[in-house]
C-alpha cells in the first residue's frame, strides 16, 4: 500500500468506526431493532484483507457481524443503514436487518446468523469460480467460535481435497459471544486446526493494517495463483459486547483498556502522522466530516425512508 | 412411450439436463465411481467426469452447503443425501441458507439447487433409516417439495426441479426405484405445483403422494369391485405449495376425504390436508375426514412389528368402509 492507499483506507476505517458508533446510538433510541453486533476494533482486519483482494470483484460471505464488510466491498452506507432501520430502501427491503446485509452487485454475497454457516457457502462460491475459469476468489470471515462448528471441519477437508480458491479469514476476537476462547477451545491457536487437512494458514497480528495487508498480500496470491485453499488467522478484539444485550461481565475493564493501547485507526494515523502524510488537524477535521456525513446523508436516508410495503410481505419467498 | 423404472428415469433426467447446460452438476455419497446407490446416477461419472459428478465425502452439512454456496453464482448442483434420515445433518443448510436467502437479501440471491433423497420404510432397516421427513421440508418457507409417484413424475419433476430458481427438495422412496412405469420418449417437464387425478371416482376421495398413492389405487379397485364405492384418487406429487384448489375440487364433488400417508400422523401430511379441507370446503362434507398413517414409534426392526407399524390398501380400505359405516 502506498501511503495515499493508506490515507485512503484511514478514512475509510474512520468512517467505519462512525458508522457502527452511530448504530449504537441509533439503537439505544429504538430505531434500529433486532440483535445488533458492532465491529468496532477490529477495522484492519476486514480492511486489509479487502486491500490485498479486490472489493467488488471478490466473492465475501460473512457472519452476523456484517455491516462493514458489504460496505467495504461497495455498498452504500445508506442503503445498509436503511437495512438496519428496516425501511423499503434498505439493501434487502427491510427484510433482512443488521445480520442479514446483501449486496450482490457487489459480490458481497451476505450475513448470515448460524455460526459456522457460512463456511461450506464460501467454498461452494469457489467452486463455481472453479467451473466458471474466473480470476474470483471466494473470500469467507468469520470469528474463531465458529471454528468449533462441524461444518468447519467438513468445509476444510472438501476445500482442500478439490483444492478450491477460498481464503477463510478467521478473525480471532477472543471471544465466542460471552466464552472465551481458552474456555471453549482445546487448541487456543486457531491457524493450526487447519493443519490437519492439510490448509496452508497462518497467524498475525490484526490491528496494525501492515501486518494484516502483508499477510493478507501472501493469502491472497496463494488462493488466486490456483494453489487452494488458504486460512488466515487475526489476532484482534472486540470493543463493544458480542451484541447491545451483552454487558461484558466475562471479561474485565484492564484487558479492554490494554487492548485499546492497539487502536487500529490510531495505529494507522500515528504512522501517517510520523510519516508527514497527516495532521492531528486534519484527522480530527476527518473525524468531523465523517459524523457530519453519516448524520446529514446516511441517517437522513434511513430516516426519510419509507416503511417497506405489507401487501408485499410475502414477496421474494420464491422466485 | 417406453417402460422404463424409477431409477432410470431419474437417470435420464439428469443426463439429459447435464447435457444440456455445462453448469448442473451432480454431488453426493457414492454417486460417481461407485454409480449411485439406487443407481440414478449411473454412467454420469465416465460420461461427465469427476468435477462434475462429484463423490463427496460423508459430511451431509458441509457438501449441501456447499452445493448451495456454488448455487449463488448459478451453478445447478443435484445434491443427492443417500437416505432421507442423514438430510437431517443438512438441514441447517438447507433451510436457514438455501430456504431463506432469497428472502433475507431481498430477492438478490437465489438458491437454484434441487435436493433429491430417499425416504421411506424398506425391508427391516430400523428406526434411523426408515424415516419419513416430507412433513419437515413441507413447513419451511422457501423451499419446494416434491415426491414422484411414478418415472414420469420422476423424470418430468426432476427435469423442472434443475431448472427452477428456487430449491426443490425431492422426496423419493427406496422402495420404488425399481418401479416400472412409461415415460414420454421426447423431452417432458412436470409441473412442480399442482396434483393429478389418478383415478377418477364419485363417493370418496383418496389422497396419497409417492408410495401412498399405489396403496390407494389399489384400495379403489377392491373398493369399487367389491364394495360397490366409487374413490376418486389425487395424487399430491406436490407437497409445498399444497394444491389447495385441487384437493376443494376433488372433495366438493365426493363430498368424504381419506387422507393416506407412510409419515407418522402428529404434524404430517394427513393434518395439513385436513386442515386445509376445513379451511377450503367444510360444509360440502357429509363426514368428518379420516388419515391412515404409520403407527408414532421409531421404526421397529422386527419383521412383524415393522408391518404392524406402516400402513397399506387394506388400512385405506378399512377406513373409507368405516367413513361409510359399512365396517
Amino acid at each position: 500500500m502506498t501511503l495515499d492507499d493508506k490515507k485512503r483506507v484511514l478514512q475509510e476505517m474512520v468512517l467505519h468506526r462512525r458508522f457502527e458508533e452511530r448504530c449504537y446510538q441509533a439503537y439505544i433510541e429504538r430505531k434500529i431493532g433486532g440483535f445488533l453486533h458492532l465491529y468496532p476494533g477490529q477495522e484492519a482486519c476486514c480492511n486489509g484483507v479487502m486491500e490485498a483482494a479486490r472489493p467488488g470483484h471478490d466473492y465475501v460471505i460473512t457472519g452476523y457481524r456484517d455491516h462493514i464488510h458489504a460496505i467495504k466491498c461497495g455498498s452504500d452506507p445508506k442503503v445498509v443503514m436503511a437495512e438496519l432501520y428496516g425501511k423499503a430502501t434498505g439493501s434487502s427491503k427491510g427484510r433482512g436487518g443488521s445480520m442479514h446485509i446483501f449486496d450482490a452487485a457487489h459480490r458481497f454475497m451476505g450475513g448470515y446468523a448460524l455460526v459456522g454457516g457460512p463456511f461450506p457457502l464460501a467454498a461452494g462460491m469457489a467452486k463455481a469460480i472453479q467451473m466458471q475459469g474466473g480470476d474470483e476468489i471466494s473470500i469467507c470471515f468469520l470469528g474463531d467460535a465458529a471454528n468449533n462448528q462441524g461444518v468447519f471441519h467438513e468445509t476444510m477437508n472438501m476445500a482442500k481435497l478439490w483444492n478450491l480458491p477460498v481464503l477463510f479469514v478467521c478473525e480471532n476476537n477472543l471471544y465466542g459471544i460471552g466464552t472465551s476462547l481458552d474456555r471453549s477451545t482445546a487448541v487456543v491457536d486457531q491457524y493450526k486446526r487447519v493443519c490437519a487437512y492439510g490448509v496452508e494458514a497462518a497467524q498475525c497480528d490484526g490491528q496494525d493494517i501492515d501486518v494484516v495487508y502483508e499477510h493478507a498480500k501472501v493469502a491472497v496470491d496463494h488462493v488466486r495463483s490456483g494453489k487452494g485453499p488458504y486460512f488466515l488467522e487475526l489476532m484482534t478484539y472486540r470493543y463493544r459486547g458480542h451484541s447491545m444485550s451483552d454487558s461484558r461481565g466475562y471479561r474485565s475493564r484492564e484487558e479492554e483498556d490494554h487492548w485499546k493501547l492497539r487502536d487500529p485507526i490510531n495505529i494507522l494515523r500515528d504512522k501517517l502522522i510520523a510519516a508527514g502524510k497527516l495532521t492531528m488537524d486534519e484527522f480530527q477535521q476527518l473525524e468531523r466530516n465523517t459524523d457530519a456525513y453519516i448524520e446529514t446523508e446516511v441517517i437522513a436516508f434511513a430516516e426519510s425512508s419509507p416503511e417497506p410495503d405489507v401487501s408485499e410481505l410475502e414477496h421474494y419467498v420464491l422466485a | 412411450m417406453a417402460e422404463i423404472m424409477y431409477w432410470e428415469a431419474l437417470l435420464r433426467a439428469q443426463d439429459e439436463e447435464m447435457a444440456r447446460d455445462p453448469m448442473v452438476i451432480c454431488m453426493g455419497e457414492d454417486i460417481g465411481v461407485a454409480g449411485g446407490t439406487y443407481k440414478a446416477t449411473k454412467g454420469l461419472f465416465e460420461k461427465y467426469g469427476e468435477k462434475r459428478v462429484m463423490d463427496t465425502p460423508i459430511s451431509e452439512g458441509g457438501f449441501t452447503g456447499l452445493g448451495i454456496g456454488a448455487s449463488f453464482l448459478g451453478v445447478r448442483p443435484v445434491i443427492e443425501i443417500m437416505s432421507v434420515n442423514f438430510a437431517w445433518l443438512a438441514m441447517d443448510q438447507m433451510f436457514n441458507s438455501a430456504a431463506k436467502v432469497r428472502y433475507m437479501s431481498g430477492g438478490q440471491l437465489s438458491a437454484p439447487c434441487v435436493f433429491r433423497s430417499a425416504g421411506g420404510a424398506a425391508h427391516q432397516l430400523g428406526a434411523q433409516h426408515s424415516a419419513r421427513m416430507e412433513k419437515v421440508f413441507m413447513g419451511i418457507a422457501g423451499l419446494r417439495v416434491v415426491t414422484p409417484s411414478n418415472p414420469k413424475q420422476a423424470y418430468g419433476l426432476l427435469k423442472s426441479a434443475i431448472r427452477s430458481n428456487d430449491p426443490v427438495f425431492i422426496n423419493e422412496h427406496e422402495l420404488m426405484y425399481n418401479m416400472k412405469g412409461e415415460v414420454p420418449d421426447s423431452e417432458y417437464l412436470h409441473p412442480l405445483e399442482g396434483s393429478e387425478i389418478a383415478r377418477t371416482g364419485s363417493d370418496v376421495t383418496l389422497f396419497g403422494y409417492n408410495i401412498s398413492v399405489h396403496w390407494c389405487l389399489k384400495a379403489a379397485e377392491i373398493l369399487q369391485t367389491q364394495h360397490g364405492i366409487s374413490a376418486e384418487v389425487i395424487d399430491l406429487y406436490c407437497l409445498s405449495p399444497l394444491d389447495r384448489a385441487g384437493i376443494r375440487k376433488s372433495v366438493s364433488k365426493t363430498h368424504r376425504a381419506v387422507i393416506a400417508e407412510e409419515d407418522e400422523a402428529p404434524v404430517g401430511v394427513g393434518s395439513e390436508i385436513i386442515a386445509i379441507i376445513n379451511e377450503e370446503c367444510f360444509f360440502e362434507l357429509d363426514a368428518a375426514p379420516v388419515r391412515v398413517h404409520s403407527a408414532f414409534v421409531p421404526q421397529p426392526y422386527n419383521h412383524t412389528l415393522e408391518a404392524a407399524a406402516i400402513p397399506d390398501h387394506d388400512d385405506v380400505i378399512r377406513a373409507v368402509l368405516k367413513l361409510f359405516g359399512k365396517a
